[in-house]
């Protein structure tokens, strides 16, 4: 078992389950990705997209049915997970019941034949680190389900792995105490120095703790990116939906310059940013709810003249839903008030609104 | 304080407890009574003061080693129906083909009366059975091994009897383990031996006691294979036929009673300490945090 690595390479990494009426379907599709020590990566999608099965086949708990996974130059596919020696921690924690904190902790150690005084020393410094000094002697009922998952940090850290791996470790935590264990969780990767991989099906969760996202969708990976392009310039429309471009309306190509694309469908014009390869004679254009903005555009362009449909106080601001004249239905935000009737103009920035071909590949 | 006493003390009476009744009014006239009437019985003696038939009991040559014959066939058929029924229990956690299959096939026993299951057996591991018919056909088999009318005969026939109920009882607690748990231990480098020593073994060990107390209860009361499949006269002469004796060859229903109510106690006995050896161990739920 190794300790310390450079870097984690996934060549091609597949996994086929039966499905219904016995076809095939690949449920992770060719995932190839390079990391490197100290990173933070985040696998993100929605549910079924495949990425508790990367983490599963990394953790050695699913065979591959195809590629090769390389620590350095040791391949570690073939190698049942107790070789492996990466840290995990599960959804439901999967605490040992009858164990108390302390031996929970020290597990891992006493597997790896670490002395007694040494397992009790590191157990003491992993509790520190989670700050649960004082619960050693708790069994796992005992504790409050934000322990819980404390524990199971410290239970996956404990053994010093190159890798930690989390499978959706907050999903389980009210709201609070999510964003609380969310900063623990990046403090302690920092304090480890090695890798972290964590799945999350929540777009905030990823954008504020990975160094680089993995955006998933049916088991083949939509873009690897740093957080702030995947959350500016979605690869696709399938990513931009996801990152929350809330809008989207198919439209007419006029005409292309460069990046820029004009776009109409009867009354409406819209100037936008091509996002994939120039588009045939139709695309669709996604645009955050957070980037239209209340009010005329410089010299009038890309302005829309709406009718309010719903309110939807949220403090700060409201979503508002409005219909064009053609009868596209759009969402903004906005600090204004508005009330259901009203007619408003509201322009978004050609930069902010995103084409892509109309269907996705 | 005293007000809610009070408020506990005028609570209505619940009249859904009466749904409880015919099953108390079962109970106490299918077991509780008789169970009492025997003890009862088992104070009058034929002659002799009120503890005669114990007296008799533990002074007889006849009676009282029946207690330890009985037991030297019940301890072994439950011993070695829980050791086997564990490990194959623990391979047919996971859903697998033949899972459904191998179940079936271990299970069907169950359904066979103890009778047909002797019947079966002297046909098969009999002086002129199957068995000694292809041992013969080995080399160095010698003499006729004798595996019926003996000790070995009644034991065989407890294995068979006894394994199934002792495997469905283990496996219903085996998959009751939240599996992730196993999972959770191979990545901190749990062997799969490690995996059943730390984890299966501590969080079965209740659920085993459970089996152990059931399986030795059933054995202990051996009565039909002991006298079709075994030597009643001599090395599985059981307390249960101890009892049928006195009752029904001697119409001695006050000892048959006394008999009867000592053959309790050793089981009594047995399943205390078997129970008490498993408030040593982790009792809780069996699953890794909230799921």
């Amino acid at each position: 078992m190794k300790q310390d690595f450079s870097e984690l390479r996934l060549d091609r990494v597949t996994r086929r389950f039966a499905g219904v009426g016995g076809k095939a379907f690949n449920a992770l599709d060719e995932l190839t990705i390079t990391i490197k020590r100290g990173e933070f990566i985040a696998l993100l999608g929605p549910s079924g997209c495949g990425k508790s099965t990367a983490l599963n086949c990394i953790a050695g708990l699913l065979p591959l049915s195809g590629g090769t996974i390389q620590l350095d130059d040791l391949r570690i596919d073939t190698l049942p997970p107790e070789s492996r020696g990466f840290g995990m921690v599960f959804q439901n924690y999967a605490l040992f019941p009858h164990m108390s904190v302390e031996r929970n902790i020290g597990f891992g150690l006493r597997m790896r034949g670490v002395s007694a005084a040494e397992t009790t020393m590191r157990v003491a410094n992993a509790l520190k680190l989670v700050q649960l000094t004082g619960q050693e002697h708790k069994l796992p009922g005992q504790l409050s389900g934000g322990q819980q998952q404390r524990v199971a940090i410290a239970r996956a850290i404990v053994i010093e792995p190159p890798l930690v791996l989390m499978d959706e470790p907050l999903s389980n935590l009210d709201a609070k105490l999510r964003i609380e264990t969310r900063a623990e969780i990046r403090r302690i990767h920092h304090e480890l120095g090695r890798a972290t991989i964590y799945v999350t099906h929540d777009q905030d969760e990823a954008l504020s703790l990975a160094d680089r996202i993995v955006v998933m969708k049916d088991g083949v990976v939509q873009q690897i990116d740093r957080p702030q392009q995947i959350y500016a310039q979605p690869a696709n429309l399938h990513v931009a939906r996801f990152m929350g471009y809330r809008n989207v309306i198919e439209m007419d190509v006029e005409g292309a310059t460069g990046d820029c694309v004009e776009l109409r469908d009867r009354g409406i014009r819209l100037s936008g940013v091509a996002m994939q390869a120039p588009p045939g004679a139709r695309a669709m254009v996604a645009m955050r709810p957070e980037e239209i903005v209340v009010g005329e555009g410089p010299q009038g362009r890309n302005t829309l003249a709406v009718r309010v449909e719903t309110v939807e106080y949220g403090g700060r601001d409201s979503l508002v839903g409005v219909v064009t004249a053609t009868g596209a239905r759009l969402f903004l935000r906005t600090a204004q008030s508005a009330a259901p009737g009203d007619a408003l103009s509201i322009h978004v920035p050609a930069e902010r609104a995103l084409v892509y071909a109309p269907t996705p590949a | 304080m005293n007000t809610q006493t009070s408020a506990l003390a005028r609570a209505p009476f619940d009249r859904t407890l009466l749904l409880a009744a015919p099953a108390t009014l079962f109970m106490v006239a299918l077991f509780i009574y008789p169970f009492l009437y025997g003890l009862w019985l088992s104070f009058e003696p034929a002659k002799g003061d009120w503890l005669a038939n114990y007296h008799k009991f533990f002074t007889a040559d006849n009676l009282w080693p029946t207690i330890w014959t009985t037991l030297k066939l019940a301890l072994p058929a439950t011993l070695i129906n829980v050791g086997i029924a564990l490990p194959i229990a623990f391979r047919m956690r996971v859903k697998s083909r033949y899972q459904r299959l191998i179940t079936t096939v271990l299970v069907v026993p169950i359904t066979l009366g103890t009778v047909l299951i002797a019947d079966g057996m002297l046909t098969y591991f009999g002086p002129k059975g199957w068995l000694a018919h292809l041992l013969e056909l080995l080399p160095f088999y010698e003499g006729p091994i004798r595996l019926t009318h003996n000790y070995w005969g009644v034991l065989i026939s407890l294995v068979i009897s006894g394994f199934p109920f002792a495997f469905l009882l283990i496996l219903s607690y085996i998959t009751g383990i939240d599996p992730v748990l196993a999972r959770a231990a191979s990545t901190l480098g749990a062997s799969p031996a490690a995996q059943f020593r730390h984890i299966y073994l501590p969080l079965l060990a209740p659920g085993l006691a459970m089996c152990f107390c059931l399986a030795f209860v059933q054995a202990y009361s051996v009565f039909p294979s002991a006298v079709l499949l075994g030597a009643p006269a001599g090395p599985t002469r059981v307390i249960s036929l101890a009892a049928y004796e006195a009752a029904f060859e001697q119409y001695d229903y006050s000892l048959a009673s006394a008999i009867a109510m000592i053959m309790g106690f050793v089981q009594l006995i047995i399943v205390a300490i078997v129970l008490g050896l498993r408030g040593l161990f982790y009792r809780g739920p069996v699953v890794g945090g909230k799921g």
